[in-house]
């Protein structure tokens, strides 16, 4: 394989390659060969009517592999649910989109930046009426079932806002080797906003806890990709993450909905967990007095081996362990990759750092692949579980090709691998050092 | 000698023609003694072939054959028959991978050395064309004419650099180089 076919692309490019493969990856769109008209499935043409902030009108007519206008300016961002043109999709149905580094860059990642990853089918726009809304509270460690419409969860219990960073357990998916299957995510399935909603745990309070309770698992609204009502994703986290005080029940990210792909209008915030943990359109949590064994939770989905193995083990489920706080992890979110300076001029870098419930203690930089290491000026977080900003200032001693590596070191002295960490079948928890490249001419 | 010539000619005219009659007169006589040649060779291989290659083939595989790090089990006491053994597509002696172009590759290349200088290395299609060349420079190695490709192909397929390992370089062609203004 070349290594161009591996590359990823953005929506622009997906188009300018074979628009009539743009047109079905992205919604769905199957193109009748002899009249070059688009068919649309209802989902797809939701999803596309979505994007546009409109709903398609003679959407049969739309000629097929025409990238819709609306997306056509890369600097304004769509209505809804608003993404940004250079974020990079994943050929998979359906949308996958993840961030390239350098488009993580803001302090606090906007919507239209905010990486997607769907296990099925986004619901029908139809259906997500904040209005109608509804969370129910069940499960066997609950005194009484209780269901809350989203408007007394606003009005019964107090507003928190937290910077919180969710990041996709198999971030960084793609440099394991041998390969492993799944989304092949590079370093951008990750993004840190500004989360409003309500405490799960006073939400807890209210209904009332039995002391048996040991896990809570969500049930969302996204449909199964198999047509089916076959539930797509139903993951959680055990009662101590539960409990702490900044995991919410969100129903605004930067002050404004959440968008129509992330999960509008509520979802599940449990920062530093794999973000398969926070469900999307949330509208039903159960509390277990038992590990949650919704879809997802066994397997090899979002688990690791309990005991190391070798590249390419086969392991067994009884040896795998579900995945808890993400690692220690750092981006290079400035310069993109691959500028070239002039010999004198100093590079300016900058970028976050975080670490699942942790804090960061040190970023370090090397220009020399790891032989020395500089300290990067570090700011300290606003919250538990945001990312925390470094930057600091490089000159190169002589002209020629540069790496400028970051490498992250947590509160408890773990930091990041320069190779590639312990191999795992579902090709999870890849946190090595990320890396850009620079040019002094 | 078999020319009569016309008494008319100049002395430098008669000089000329001798000499062409000698010219053909030696064509003939070396496309004789060539087709004498050629028969003879081709009796001798039609009833001596098979023997005549087998020890040609002896001969330049003696490296190999000797080589004492080959497996013990490899060995055998007729070694003719270990010649063309193949053992879970992969010719047991040279080590090389069966596929298309392998006998090219193993009868040019390990003509000089070891398929162990193939088999341990692992190269892009221009690297491995970058080690022709520089033996072509510098060890002899003769111009490889259409077998040139088949080689390459070979070894472009089969012996590729691995991209995986634990830390993969960055992949440059995908890198979009760009000038950053000072001050940014």
């Amino acid at each position: 394989m070349s290594k161009k076919n591996k590359r990823q692309v953005g929506i622009h490019e997906l188009y300018a390659q074979d628009p009539i493969e743009a047109d079905r990856l992205l919604w769905g769109r199957e193109t009748n060969p002899e009249s070059r008209r688009g068919f649309l499935q209802k989902s797809a043409l939701a999803a596309m009517g979505m994007v546009l902030g409109a709903p398609m009108i003679f959407a049969a007519h739309y000629p097929a592999g025409l990238i819709p206008a609306a997306l056509l300016d890369a600097d304004t961002p769509f209505a809804i649910p608003g993404k940004h043109p250079e974020l990079i999709v994943l050929n998979d149905k359906p949308i996958n989109l993840e961030a390239p580094p350098h488009l993580l860059d803001d302090k606090v990642t906007p919507a239209d930046k905010f990486f997607v990853r769907n296990n099925g089918n986004a619901p029908a726009e139809s259906t997500l009426d904040p209005k109608k809304w509804t969370l129910t509270i069940e499960g066997e460690s609950v005194r009484i079932k209780k269901t809350y419409t989203l408007e007394q969860l606003k009005t019964k219990f107090k507003h928190y806002t937290y910077q919180l960073v969710l990041e996709c357990g198999g971030n960084g998916r793609r440099e394991f080797n041998p390969p492993t299957k799944g989304l092949q995510w590079a370093v951008g399935a990750v993004g840190c906003a500004r989360w409003t909603g309500v405490r799960l745990k006073d939400v807890l309070n209210d209904v009332g806890l039995k002391s048996d309770a040991v896990y809570i698992g969500y049930y969302g609204k996204d449909t199964h990709l198999n047509g089916s009502n076959d539930v797509v994703i139903s993951r959680g986290v055990p009662m101590s993450k539960a409990l702490q005080d900044e995991s919410l029940i969100a129903w605004a990210m930067n002050d404004q909905d959440i968008p129509y792909l992330n999960g509008y209008p509520l979802r599940l915030v449990f920062a530093g967990w794999p973000a398969s943990t926070s469900g999307k359109w949330l509208h039903k949590i159960v509390v277990r007095s038992k590990v949650h064994d919704g879809e997802k939770m066994s397997g090899h989905s979002y688990r690791v081996p309990c005991n190391p193995v070798a590249p390419g083990d086969k392991v067994e489920d009884k040896d795998m362990c579900i995945i808890e706080a993400m690692p220690v992890r750092s981006i290079i979110t400035y310069p993109k990759s691959g500028a070239t300076l002039k010999f004198g001029q100093k590079l300016a870098i900058r970028g976050h750092a975080w670490a699942g419930d942790k804090s960061i203690r040190e970023v370090q930089y090397s220009i020399d692949f790891g032989q020395t290491w500089q300290t990067c000026a570090l700011e300290k977080p606003v919250n538990r579980n945001a990312w925390q900003h470094f930057n600091a200032t490089i000159s190169f001693p002589k002209k020629g090709y540069y790496e400028v590596w970051a490498k992250a070191t947590d509160e408890q002295g773990t930091a990041q691998p320069m190779v590639i960490p312990t191999w795992n079948p579902g090709g999870y928890l890849n946190n090595a050092c990320h890396r850009i490249a620079i040019k002094i001419a | 000698m078999f020319l009569n010539l016309p008494e008319n000619l100049s002395e430098q005219q008669k000089k000329r023609f001798e000499q062409l009659w000698l010219n053909i007169m030696m064509l003939v006589v070396n496309a004789i003694k060539f087709f004498v040649l050629l028969a003879f060779t081709l009796i001798l291989f039609s009833f001596f072939g098979d023997h005549i290659i087998k020890a040609l083939q002896r001969a330049t595989q003696r490296a190999e054959v000797l080589d004492p790090n080959r497996p013990v089990a490899t060995r055998s006491a007729n070694e003719t028959d270990e010649f063309d053994r193949i053992e879970n597509g992969i010719h047991v002696m040279s080590g090389l991978k069966v596929a298309e172009g392998w006998e090219v590759v193993r009868g040019v290349c390990t003509a000089c050395h070891s398929a162990k200088m193939i088999t341990q290395t692992k190269a892009t299609r221009d690297g491995w064309l970058q080690m022709i060349r520089w033996m072509q420079k510098n060890q002899g190695l003769w111009d490889l004419g259409e077998q040139e490709k088949i080689i390459l192909d070979y070894l472009a397929a089969h012996y590729a650099p691995d991209e995986g390992g634990r830390r993969p370089n960055l992949d440059l062609e995908s890198i979009e180089w760009y000038v950053l203004e000072e001050g940014r």
